[in-house]
């Protein structure tokens, strides 16, 4: 399809009131609200259900909710997550009885935020939280291990608290 | 026509199969009437279970296969009443029965997929349930628990059962091995018929009775014998599991590769689970014919010294005044070929161990066909046991009595050589797999040769010797055959890599023989393999793939089983 270039008249010509005309535009947004960000100082307030950084929580008892059971692993469409199981060997002073995972690490360069883990987590044990734009000045430090993932995550009211009575 | 030859014609599903009349009790090897069961697999019609299995005793407890018949309905003169059709006339039972436990009458008509029996299969998983605590996120067996595939196939989504459950002691301790979680147990109890009936070693029972039903060992009787890890296979649920591999990896993650276990002559037929290169167990694989669907602890825990720290894992040369040097395969491989052309006819000695592949030792004894020399095994002989260990501890002798490196009788040869050393007539060893400072050629004798060429998998005094050393694979690091103590040829397939720059003496073999311009017509191992058998019997048609996932019995085809 060809388009046929308008033909400019004499108004037009000089472009004089069209660079008045924008010049007027922008003199009306700087006394108009501002809508520009200080950005990183100021961060946008994701809205509910976004979906940020997978993170590991605790319970109200500060027992990790993760027994290892690996489905994140399993699921992780880029393989982001790596978890090690415990073992033969309970960690008695994990507060969890039978199990729960050794190491746990999310490469934060390959996780795409897909929110499968959270999904398919039996336990209710990791979740995409309000985290975004992470960052650091190497590969090592993108890939987050399991105490940083629990202090970034917190603390999840836990109404079963699977190992309380055993 | 003899009882066992008999057959009988049945109807599963409307489809109509013939059966024999009579099999083989998995215990006493008597005949016994067949079951409904065995007339479905058969068909291929499959029956869900829990307590039946193959090779135990039937036990019948578990309700889970019950299934619907009928037979033929008999006129006055004792003959099946025809209907107008043409078919039979069929009595349905108002009952449903055992499939594990109902032998199969002529004309029987067997149905496994009405509504009644999916009724009745999703009611016995809502009872089976009942006090199952439903923790397959940390059970080991989840995955490959039949409580989880029969639930997701016939199974009730939403649980009825608003009381509270029976709590069982969790984590017991059953012996050395095994732990035991009573609270998944579904009381199937084939891991009391298997210790008791294949064993012979009475340790387990349930006690108690109904909800509160226990299964435990006896008091103070530590359930210890060299067999329990199959408790652990045969179990459909997460109840025992086995300490070595608990909460180690999810099941659903190990790569299987079919394999045979090295640890003795028998040679167990089992499936390598292993993940990212790192090995997490061996499981038995069934193979009537060797180890029907057992094997010993021993040879299932026998893979910690693969993953060792010590194993050798660079191409080492020493000249044999102190200096030693890491080479790589192609310089050593080069300056060892230069040396091996200056050698005289005569001089030199193989020790190829038994725990090789049939295809290295046949290369080995091309290796020194070529060079004139004398070759020999190691034998290794231990304890026997009557269920699956044999007394000869290598997984490969008849092959290497058949290759022909080991000498009649095997190990004869070696105080030969160490004889000819201590008189310099033998001024070359060849040691493949073996420590033979500890049988005869002690490091004294090992100083005295000019040329000490080893390939091994772990340090000993002897790689410690050698002139030219390099890092071998262990068989589950390379794809092979070996022949077990029966003369029954099965193939092994790699499942991991070997550490560093070690390679299979396979490949170390058809490098040093091309270097030395001896054909190998085709140097793959199928190729190898297939040239062994030819050079054994012209006549034979035998292959590589031939040998399938059961192995085949070389008695009768070669003298393999002349004496075993």
């Amino acid at each position: 399809m060809r388009i046929e270039r308008k033909e400019l008249n004499w108004w037009e010509k000089p472009y004089i009131p069209a660079v008045v005309y924008g010049f007027l535009v922008t003199v009306r947004r700087f006394f108009s609200r501002k809508v520009t960000m200080q950005y990183p100082e100021e961060r946008w307030v994701v809205p509910e259900g976004f979906r940020g950084a997978p993170y590991l929580v605790r319970d109200q008892e500060g027992r990790i909710k993760c027994v290892a059971c690996q489905l994140c692993e399993f699921v992780c469409p880029p393989k982001a997550i790596t978890v090690t199981p415990p073992g033969p060997e309970a960690d008695p002073e994990a507060g969890n009885v039978e199990k729960c995972p050794r190491d746990f690490h999310i490469d934060m360069l390959r996780c795409i935020y897909c929110g499968l883990c959270q999904e398919v987590c039996p336990e209710e044990a990791i979740f995409l939280m309000k985290d975004n734009t992470l960052c650091g000045y190497n590969r090592e430090e993108m890939d987050y291990d399991m105490g940083r993932l629990l202090d970034l995550g917190g603390v999840r009211e836990d109404k079963i608290r699977k190992w309380k009575n055993k | 026509m003899s009882e066992e030859e008999k057959r009988i014609r049945v109807v599963i599903d409307g489809n109509a199969v013939e059966v024999p009349a009579t099999s083989r009790d998995p215990v006493t090897g008597k005949p016994v009437p067949t079951t409904m069961i065995q007339a479905c697999k058969a068909a291929g019609v499959k029956v869900p279970h829990y307590c039946y299995h193959r090779d135990l005793p039937v036990a019948g407890n578990c309700r889970m296969c019950l299934v619907e018949f009928g037979t033929p309905a008999l006129g006055p003169d004792r003959k099946p009443i025809i209907e107008t059709d043409g078919t039979p006339r069929i009595n349905r039972s108002p009952r449903p029965v055992i499939a594990c436990a109902t032998p199969v009458s002529p004309g029987m008509e067997i149905y496994t997929d009405t509504p009644k029996v999916r009724k009745m299969r999703r009611e016995v998983l809502e009872f089976l349930l009942i006090n199952h605590p439903l923790d397959c996120p940390i059970c080991d067996q989840a995955g490959e628990c039949k409580l989880q595939e029969y639930s997701v196939e016939y199974g009730d989504a939403n649980s009825r059962f608003v009381e509270n459950k029976e709590h069982k002691p969790k984590q017991v301790e059953l012996g050395p091995r095994i732990i035991l979680d009573d609270e998944r147990c579904i009381l199937c109890t084939r891991c009391i018929r298997f210790t008791r009936d294949i064993v012979g070693d009475d340790a387990l029972g349930i006690i108690n009775r109904g909800g509160r039903s226990t299964l435990t060992n006896y008091p103070g009787r530590p359930f210890d014998n060299n067999y329990t890890l199959n408790t652990v296979d045969i179990c459909p649920v997460g109840a025992h599991t086995s300490k070595d591999f608990r909460s180690r990896m999810r099941v659903w993650f190990l790569k299987e590769t079919p394999s045979i276990c090295a640890g003795c002559g028998t040679g167990c037929n089992m499936i390598i689970g292993s993940r990212e290169n790192k090995i997490y167990r061996f499981t038995p694989r069934r193979n009537d014919a060797v180890n029907k669907s057992w094997m010993c602890d021993y040879g299932r825990l026998n893979f910690k010294w693969i993953e060792s720290k010590e194993r050798l894992n660079r191409v080492v040369v020493r000249d044999g005044r102190g200096r030693e040097e890491i080479s790589d395969w192609a310089s050593a491989l080069g300056s060892l070929v230069a040396r091996l052309k200056t050698l005289p006819h005569g001089v030199s000695g193989v020790i190829g161990s038994a725990g090789l592949s049939v295809e290295e030792l046949f290369l080995l004894k091309m290796l020194s066909n070529w060079l004139g020399g004398v070759t020999d095994s190691v034998p290794n002989i231990g304890e026997e046991d009557n269920l699956l260990v044999s007394a000869d501890k290598n997984p490969n002798s008849k092959g290497a009595e058949l290759t022909g490196v080991a000498a009649k009788p095997m190990g004869s040869e070696i105080k030969h050589m160490a004889g000819r050393i201590k008189d310099g007539t033998l001024k070359a060893l060849f040691v493949f797999g073996e420590d033979v400072t500890e049988h005869g050629i002690v490091p004294e004798l090992l100083d005295k040769l000019e040329l000490l060429v080893v390939a091994d998998v772990l340090p000993n005094s002897t790689s410690n010797a050698a002139h030219y050393l390099f890092p071998g694979a262990a068989y589950v690091e390379k794809k092979g055959t070996f022949l077990n103590v029966r003369g029954r040829a099965q193939r092994f397939f790699k499942a991991v890599e070997p550490p560093g720059s070690a390679h299979a003496e396979f490949e170390l073999l058809v490098e040093l023989l091309r270097l030395l311009r001896i054909t190998v017509d085709n140097n793959t191992v199928e190729g190898v393999f297939e040239r062994f058998i030819s050079e054994l019997d012209e006549s034979s048609d035998l292959t590589w793939d031939g040998l399938g996932d059961d192995g085949v019995d070389m008695t009768g085809r070669t003298d393999a089983g002349g004496s075993g």
